[in-house]
């Protein structure tokens, strides 16, 4: 494929204009798109800490109170907090979303985004009240 | 409320010019008068050098898209009195070449439409004897919506992906593919996916979702592209699987 430069070549007082370094911050909905790419920092940090917490559990009672110890740290409990605000800020947008790329039919009839979306929110609950009910059941 | 409004007109003369600037005008603001019927205005009344792009008036033809307060409208169907008291400015689209003042250059658009062969594919057509192609209803409405896309390159101007990388097909050329991949008469899908699973293709994108906002026909490009990442995903997993077909 042609580029656009070789096309131009005849025209070469057309006015190219450079997109600015900044242009996240140009609008809300840019920002809030950059935002929605960082959460994926975060939800590696939760995978690197859930290994920490199997390797812990698998290293016995003193090496799981010692990573108890190190997480009640006010650094690591920041992070922590500012991790999960940011999995929320994911899993919200991801839901979002969804509707858009995950047309579900129903026979020959289209399933209404409002309800793809419901469905997300039914199942996050539901996997969450199990988790609950494994956690507090011990 | 004020009768008049202040427009901020973008010019760009490429003979005397090598950046933009605004020339501002007072035009009249009744509550019918749309941001195009202000720069006919100007054109008509107070400067007859302003160059800009319209036809239809009526959000058809999708030639006057321009940047409006810095978002990319239609401007036959984007009402001054919605931006009373002003000032108004408007600029050429955003992420294209200017031309001159307010007209930008979508030639970079039109060779990747042809690139994704928006028209219908088919393998072997049907003698003229056997009559219409028959779709129902639901058939239709699978592709209906894309097809009202008028090429007016709102979505490649709110594109950052687009401004940044020139090469990325964009949106309006993969939904008008969508177009006809889920038309039931094409058969054209597998010749489209050499072009769409490309790394400029629907990988480029990284849902920004702002394509789908500026839209003025309820197209949904950054849904159409979605599907079809699934689509592909779907397809590579298949002939990572069963090699020799299903």
């Amino acid at each position: 494929m042609a580029s656009t430069q070789v096309y131009t070549d005849y025209h070469p007082r057309w006015l190219r204009r450079q997109v600015s370094t900044y242009w996240w911050l140009e609008k809300w909905a840019y920002f809030a798109f950059i935002l929605r790419e960082m959460t994926c920092l975060f939800v590696a940090w939760f995978v690197v800490y859930l290994l920490l917490l199997v390797g812990a559990v698998a290293g016995g009672a003193e090496s799981y109170q010692r990573l108890l110890d190190w997480s009640a740290s006010p650094w690591v409990l920041t992070l922590n907090a500012a991790t999960f605000l940011f999995m929320i800020y994911h899993a919200v947008t991801f839901f979002v979303a969804a509707p858009q790329a995950l047309v579900v039919h129903v026979g020959r009839r289209p399933v209404p985004a409002r309800l793809v979306l419901a469905g997300h929110y039914v199942a996050w609950a539901a996997a969450s009240a199990l988790v609950a009910w494994i956690v507090l059941r011990a | 409320m004020r009768d008049r409004i202040t427009l901020q007109v973008a010019r760009y003369r490429p003979e005397q010019e090598s950046e933009i600037t605004f020339d501002e005008h007072e035009v009249p603001c009744p509550k019918d008068w749309v941001v195009l019927d202000g720069l006919n205005h100007i054109k008509d009344r107070i400067d007859g050098t302003l160059s800009y792009r319209w036809s239809c008036r009526m959000g058809i033809c999708g030639s006057c898209g321009m940047t409006v307060n810095g978002e990319p409208k239609l401007t036959c169907a984007t009402f001054l009195a919605d931006y009373a008291p002003g000032p108004l400015r408007v600029e050429p689209l955003r992420n294209f070449p200017v031309i001159r003042d307010l007209i930008v250059d979508i030639g970079d658009f039109m060779r990747k439409l042809v690139r994704v062969k928006p028209w219908i594919v088919r393998q072997v057509e049907k003698p003229l004897s056997e009559g219409e192609y028959l779709q129902t209803p639901e058939e239709l409405d699978e592709y209906k919506h894309y097809s009202m896309c008028i090429n007016c390159m709102l979505c490649y101007s709110a594109c950052p992906i687009y401004g940044l990388d020139s090469k990325f097909i964009g949106p309006a050329a993969i939904a008008l593919a969508q177009r006809y991949n889920f038309d039931n008469r094409d058969h054209g899908a597998a010749e489209r996916m050499d072009v769409l699973s490309e790394h400029e293709g629907i990988w480029g994108c990284t849902f920004v979702g702002e394509c789908t906002k500026v839209c003025p026909k309820h197209v949904d490009p950054a849904g159409a592209i979605q599907r079809y990442k699934l689509t592909a995903a779907m397809e590579s997993m298949k002939s990572f699987f069963l090699p020799r077909g299903a």
